[in-house]
């Protein structure tokens, strides 16, 4: 027998064919190699590749498995075009998309990537409520099986939720909404209420298969995830885009029970807990609570909707491009901390000139990334990277914290309320309890912000500033790091 | 397959992405997020049965339309996964 007569052998509806059910299971492992494969960036290329591998697994089997065919089972020629096409105009816009991206905005482009994952996931569902017998989930009168009418709900559910709150992170990440939250009287009471609408509704759709049920569920779970998102803040994002994450895997893994699919099953439940554990990671990070993030209200853009009133002014030292090159080539260790004020003004590359310089006289540079920094988990890392920042001169919060004490300069450029020493003494403050770089430990902390009036999205002052042995560099981040590169080669050591 | 075994496998799947997801290194937790959307896209497989099924004109085509959405999602994932990866460099000794 061949190829093509063993995987056909079994497609009847509901039989499930053994050559494709193990080809499925071997792509699911592939993917569970994909993650394995991101424990060290040694081997994570080809942790990549088993994920390309695990995919073509999947998708020829079922193109072999589910063979278009016309009434008289022929080969339907003009169908399998079609669908060769749809994945041809997919690999295009996917790759096009791929190549051009600029990192600094990696964290639209995977909400945009969850999106599509969501409104795909909605597209299969209704596909499969329209045309029950050909995913072999309704009898012969066509009454769709009660437990995948559950499935089918929340397969929606998911999907639509994803779809939407995926578009609103993306437009506020894109900067065509703003970051600020967005609040609507009553929110909580409208949130819980479109929630447990589409909870009876699923509960009802078991007992009558009518279209106006499934349509309602998935109209109100496109609302609830677009209300969901909008009153979250820009800073809060990181979050948001784990969430939609584990969303997206979640809403596969519901497609999955619907077709018995053991590749879908493994891969949403692995993509569903990634995001549900990155989501937990920011959270901690943030010292916030995931449903005090999900209320949302806190983290705008716009540091105005701070403490407000008049502050006391307190003196703090300005420094120049020239102090802080001359201060830094006189150190043996500095440390860089680099924030979304540095991806805001695509600083990383004079960065990472500033320390090639820096090490070329003789000078210990490191870099200290806090979770949070940035709009997604790991932001700072691929920025630093795509700057040719090695690795291994990266590293988290918590295996560089002690050695600030050791830091003769602390370089913090574009990062604030991850510095602020109010998370750990001002109980009153509302990052209390965070976990924060100790760069006040440093000899000399050099800070480079655009002005004094901003005071990071908590809205809360920043002590850092006022210390003796703080030395306020006011610009342009990227425009800072660019003189004191100049300042640095004109030194002539 | 009956239920308790589809919800066997996504319950020890969940166990296993628990764990393998802790091993990853946090600085390598933007391409983790770029290659597990590509992964969750193996929605596709449910896509090309819609789009392959006959009965339903309108069935078939929101297939289709998955499809094109599915795998813009799956080669766009794993070529920027891989173009950030390439950028992650040990120091030059």
């Amino acid at each position: 027998m061949d190829v093509q007569a063993i995987l056909s052998a079994a497609t009847g509806h509901g039989a499930v064919n053994p050559w494709a059910a193990i080809a499925y299971l071997v792509a699911g492992i592939l993917f569970i190699l994909a993650l394995r494969g991101l424990s060290s960036p040694a081997t994570a290329q080809s942790g990549n590749r088993f994920g390309m591998i695990g995919m073509t697994i999947a998708v020829v089997t079922t193109l072999l498995t589910h063979m278009p065919k016309g009434a008289d089972g022929v080969l339907d020629t003009i169908s399998l075009v079609e669908i060769l096409a749809a994945i041809g105009i997919g690999a295009v816009i996917g790759i096009v998309m791929a190549r051009r991206i600029a990192m600094t905005a990696m964290p639209q482009l995977v909400a945009a990537f969850h999106s599509l994952v969501g409104l795909a996931a909605v597209a299969v569902a209704a596909a499969a409520y329209l045309n029950p017998q050909a995913f072999g989930i309704a009898d012969a009168a066509g009454q769709i099986f009660t437990v995948s009418r559950v499935e089918m709900g929340l397969g929606i559910a998911i999907g639509a939720i994803t779809f939407s709150g995926s578009v609103i992170a993306f437009l506020k990440l894109n900067g065509n909404m703003s970051g600020s939250p967005i609040m609507l009287p009553g929110r909580h009471i409208i949130n819980l209420g479109t929630l447990a609408a589409i909870v009876g509704l699923t509960a009802y759709f078991t007992q009558d298969q009518s279209p106006w049920v499934f349509w309602t569920i998935t109209g109100l779970s496109f609302a609830i995830g677009f209300l969901l998102i909008i009153p979250i803040g820009g800073a809060d994002m990181p979050v948001v885009v784990s969430m939609l994450n584990s969303y997206s895997g979640w809403a596969a893994a519901a497609m999955g029970f619907t077709l018995g699919n053991t590749a879908m099953i493994i891969t949403g439940a692995l993509v569903g807990s990634s995001g549900a554990i990155l989501s937990y990671i920011m959270c901690r990070a943030m010292n916030r609570s995931f449903i005090s993030v999900i209320a949302g209200g806190f983290g705008g853009d716009d540091a105005a909707a701070g403490a407000g009133g008049a502050k006391e002014q307190r003196p703090w030292k300005p420094g120049s491009a020239d102090d802080a090159a001359f201060l830094m080539s006189q150190a043996e260790n500095v440390i860089i901390v680099p924030g979304y004020g540095m991806a805001v003004a695509q600083a990383q590359h004079a960065l990472r000139e500033m320390g090639d310089q820096l090490k070329k006289e003789g000078v210990n540079v490191k870099y200290a990334i806090h979770p949070v920094a940035g709009r997604m988990p790991g932001h700072m890392n691929v920025l630093l990277a795509e700057a040719n920042v090695p690795y291994d001169e990266v590293f988290e919060l918590e295996d560089i914290n002690g050695e600030f004490a050791q830091a003769d300069v602390a370089f913090v450029i574009g990062a604030n309320d991850v510095t602020n020493p109010a998370a750990k003494t001002d109980k009153s403050s509302p990052i209390y309890g965070m976990p924060i770089l100790d760069v006040a430990n440093a000899k000399t902390v050099l800070f480079v912000k655009r002005s004094m009036g901003g005071v990071g999205y908590a809205g809360v002052d920043n002590d850092v500033f006022y210390m003796d042995q703080t030395m306020m560099l006011l610009g342009d981040a990227k425009k800072m790091a660019d003189d004191i590169v100049k300042a640095l080669s004109g030194t002539g050591h | 397959m009956d239920f308790i075994s589809i919800f066997s496998i996504f319950v020890l799947a969940c166990f296993v992405g628990y764990f393998v997801v802790w091993s990853v290194t946090p600085a390598l937790h933007t391409p983790l997020m770029s290659v597990t959307n590509a992964i969750s896209s193996v929605i596709i497989v449910g896509a090309l049965i819609a789009s392959a099924a006959a009965g339903s004109a309108t069935s078939k085509w929101l297939g289709l339309a998955a499809v094109v959405m599915a795998s813009i999602n799956i080669f766009g994932g794993f070529a920027v996964t891989s173009r950030m990866l390439a950028m992650y460099k040990k120091k030059e000794r």
